[in-house]
Formats: C-alpha cells, structure tokens, sequence
C-alpha cells in the first residue's frame, strides 16, 4: 500500500505521477481516484502528463487513449493495455495499492 | 474499389491501410513496401534504440493479431518502379504490374547525401537499417562522431553519441540550428543544450568535403571555412528528398513531393498521396502526428471519389535530446513575437507562446508537456472551422 497525497491535494482534474518502480500515475476523474501505470504503452511518455477527459485520458506525444476505468487502449497508437491499481481513502489520505507484475487489467 | 494498392509501408501507409479496413473497404489491399520489414516506428530510431536502449521488437507498428485482422498482402522489400495507365497499375522492380482500382501514395522521403565519393564510416539515419549500421559502428568504444546538420535528427543522434560517450561535434551551416522553425531566441536556447552536455556546436560554415581514401574509412570532415574536424564516424542529418521519381512519367505532377489538395488527392480522384512524400494543400510536412491524420483523410476521400474532406490540423512536433523533451505546435512567422509563459530557459524547462495581434499562433515547450498539451488543444480548438 502507497501513500499517495490527500486528497484535497488532488483536485478534479488534476493528476500526480508517484516513483514507484515502473511509476504509476493517479488522477482525480471527477471525484473518481484511479491509478494506473503512468508509461504509455506505445512509446516512452508519462499519462500523469496527459490530458483527463472524463475517464480517459490522452497521451502527451502520440494521443494515444486509455481508459481509467480498465486501463485498455481506447484509439491507436496504442493496442496494448496499461495496468490499473486499486485505490483507497482513509482519512483523507490516497493509497494504491500496486498491483502484482503479472496482473494486468484486461 | 475492389482492388487499393498501398505503396509505402511504413507509418503514413500502415495508417492508410487501417483506415480503408476501418472505413469500411472489404476489397484486395495491397501493401508494396522498398524495406524488409513490416511497419516500423522510426522516432526512436535516433534515440533510445541508437543508445541500445530499445530493441526492433518494441519499434513495431502492428502486431501479428492485427496485421492478420488487415488481411492484406504484403509485397515487402520491393521497390515501386512507375504508375502507369492514368493510375491503374503500379509497376513494381522486378516487372511485376499490378493492376489496381485505387492507389495510396505512401513513399516517404529519402535522407540527403552529400556529393563524393563512398566512405564507410559515414551514415544518414532514416531505416532500420540504417540505425542498425550506425549503432554498429559505434559499438567500437569511444570516437570522434561528427554530425553534419544541426535539425532535429542531428541533434538527437548527438545527443545519443554523446550519451555513449563519444566526443561529439555537430556542424550547422546557418548561424544557428532550427532557425526556421523556431525564431532566433528560441532556436538560441535549443542550441545551448549541446553545450550542456559537452557536445561541441560549430555554425555558419557548410561541409566542403569528406576526408578519407576513397573506398576506404572516413577521417575526418574539412569546413568551408578551412578547418578540419577528424572524426571516425560521421552522421550527415541534412534533411530529406521525397521518393516521387517512380512517378516519372505517371502524369502526376510533381514539385518537392506529390502535388495534391488539402484533402491528399491527385489530379486523379482515385489516386491520394500521404506522409513525407505529400505536397497537400500547398504545404509539404514531415511530422509523425500529420502522417497519421493524413491517411484517414485521404482515405475518406479516396473512397468517395471526391475531396469530401480537408486535412486542417495544427502542426505539431516533438524531439527528445539530453533528457530534455522539446514540443512545437502552430504556425509561426518569422514576424511573430515570443514570450516566455512559465518557467524559465536557463532551467530548460519552460513553455514559450508566439504572438500575432494579441493572439497565439504556435507554443513551444521543453520538459512542460502538461502546460504544452493544454497550449495545443486551444490552438487546435482556434483552428476548428465555426460551425454555421
């Protein structure tokens, strides 16, 4: 279990990438929390940089899209899912909760 | 349509090939490609798979399940020879013809040489292969690399050289890299990233000639200012010539690229142009992102038999050098003006906006890609058409 920030520290919106080893990237999806791995499948770039729409969220370099929720590509570039990691709150506080290597979401 | 020939094979015509299945195209598809290998992303080619970071599995474009799902044929390592018969066959190397209803030029562009004679030792970075040798050759141990052309490619393979630990020179003939594109000031504190990292940054005098035996390895590279630069390996990255000279007598006009409209298509309806090799609307790009929009466009049109369609994106680009990750998009002239929006460039980590009549025409970051991104979307947004 990571802590990550409070979760006033994470408005709506907003995203935060922490250094775990691969990183992982959390966002706020309109009071949604998700965490997911925070390198783009495609090619060497960070989702915690990308662009959040709703429960997707865009790449930086290529546009490529994932989906939060389930961490699967929604639009090339990319074809290959990203991991998802459960999230909790206690007490304000964010937590992920890393996902085993081999578990993948899809 | 029953029959589309794709000629090129790599990004611009992989992404044609996915937009005539997506769009709905059940005919033959044929993919002629002048490589031996199957779709391939080439940015990193300069960067992380020259530093040996990468391997060629993970440059792959399309996997196995969906080049199976494609269900196209793949005529690889064959070179289109001419386009004849107002664009109904493509004649391929070798006199294989190819009879075809609609064509999707995709043929790319093919590094500039300079003149003289052969030297082992001297690279253009454009294929596989091409990166292939060049990462080969530096395997050696430590050299003397000169790179020849300051743009982006230069850079990025200086900054791999580098990286290696090679002792690294890049010569540019203009006063300074990538004045063009991005303005004195900013192209000035592009610059200064070579020196950051040790990498020696020679401009205003071109190349007069390689030096070395002929037939054997290259020595170094003489100035035309007079001075000379020994070198065991040199990179010329001096731009790029489009591949239109199998057109030759097609009857499709050319000029620095295939002439097409904003919507990719020739003056035949069923005959569209993508990706470097594309003269579209006046404009000629060679940017990874307009390839890809490109062949959605062009195959919209390409089935409709008419320009329903307009390629209007805001150009954007990226180069990754030093550990630094620069990003452009807009269109900037040389009149604009440019201000610094937040941070800084002495800490090469900022985001710059161009100005025109109080409005933004282009934005440049490095190491912002956060800021950059929202920059982009509102010239993207700026571009739109008004909906009547």
């Amino acid at each position: 279990m990571i802590p990550v920030c409070h979760l006033t520290d994470l408005p709506a919106g907003e995203s935060v990438r922490i250094d775990t080893a691969p990183p992982i990237a959390v966002f706020n999806a309109d009071g949604e929390i998700y965490a997911i791995d925070d390198t783009c499948t495609h090619q060497d770039a960070s989702l915690a940089d990308g662009w959040l729409e709703g429960c997707l969220v865009e790449c930086p370099l290529h546009a490529a899209s994932f989906d939060l929720r389930t961490g699967m590509p929604t639009c090339l570039p990319a074809r290959r899912a990203v991991r998802t990691h459960p999230v909790t709150v206690e007490d304000g506080m964010i937590y992920v909760h890393h996902a085993a290597e081999e578990g993948t979401a899809a | 349509m029953r029959t589309v020939t794709v000629v090129g094979a790599s990004l611009a015509g992989l992404y044609a090939a996915r937009a005539l299945r997506s769009q709905g195209f059940q005919g033959r598809l044929v993919i002629v490609g002048d490589e031996h290998h199957r779709p391939y992303d080439r940015p990193p080619l300069s960067k992380d798979f020259l530093k040996g970071e990468t391997g060629q599995e993970q440059l792959a474009l399309a996997d196995a399940e969906e080049i199976a799902e494609l269900d196209a044929e793949w005529v690889l390592g064959t070179r289109a020879a001419g386009l004849d018969d107002e664009g109904r066959t493509v004649r391929l190397a070798g006199g294989r013809a190819l009879a075809t209803d609609g064509v999707v030029i995709a043929t790319g562009a093919t590094p500039r040489r300079l003149p003289g004679p052969e030297l082992s030792g001297v690279h253009t970075l454009r294929t596989l292969d091409d990166a292939q040798a060049l990462r080969a050759d530096l395997a050696g141990g430590p050299g003397r690399v000169v790179v020849i052309g300051g743009g982006f490619i230069g850079a990025e393979v200086a900054s791999s050289c580098a990286a290696l630990g090679h002792d690294v020179t890049v010569v540019e003939a203009a006063p300074l890299p990538l004045l063009p594109q991005l303005g004195e000031e900013m192209a000035g504190v592009c610059a200064a990233l070579h020196g950051d990292h040790g990498v020696a940054l020679v401009t205003g005098t071109g190349v007069a000639a390689l030096r070395g035996e002929p037939g054997g390895r290259v020595t170094g590279v003489e100035l035309a200012d007079g001075r000379l630069l020994p070198a065991d390996t040199v990179v010329v990255g001096i731009g790029v010539r489009p591949n239109t000279d199998w057109l030759a007598g097609s009857g499709i006009a050319v000029a620095d690229g295939v002439v097409c409209d904003a919507g990719c298509v020739t003056a035949l309806p069923h005959v569209v142009a993508v990706g470097d090799v594309a003269r579209a609307g006046g404009s000629r790009t060679e940017h990874w992102t307009s390839a890809t929009e490109q062949a959605a466009v062009a195959v919209h049109n390409l089935l409709a038999g008419a320009t329903l369609m307009a390629h209007r994106a805001v150009p954007y680009f990226w180069s990754d050098q030093y550990g630094v990750r620069i990003q452009f998009a807009g269109r900037r002239l040389p009149t604009d003006t440019v201000r610094i929006v937040e941070g800084s460039p002495e800490d090469r980590s900022f985001l710059a906006a161009y100005e025109r009549d109080g409005r933004t025409t282009a934005v440049l970051a490095l190491n912002r890609p956060r800021p950059f991104m929202k920059q982009r979307r509102e010239l993207m947004r700026a571009a739109q058409p008004v909906a009547s």
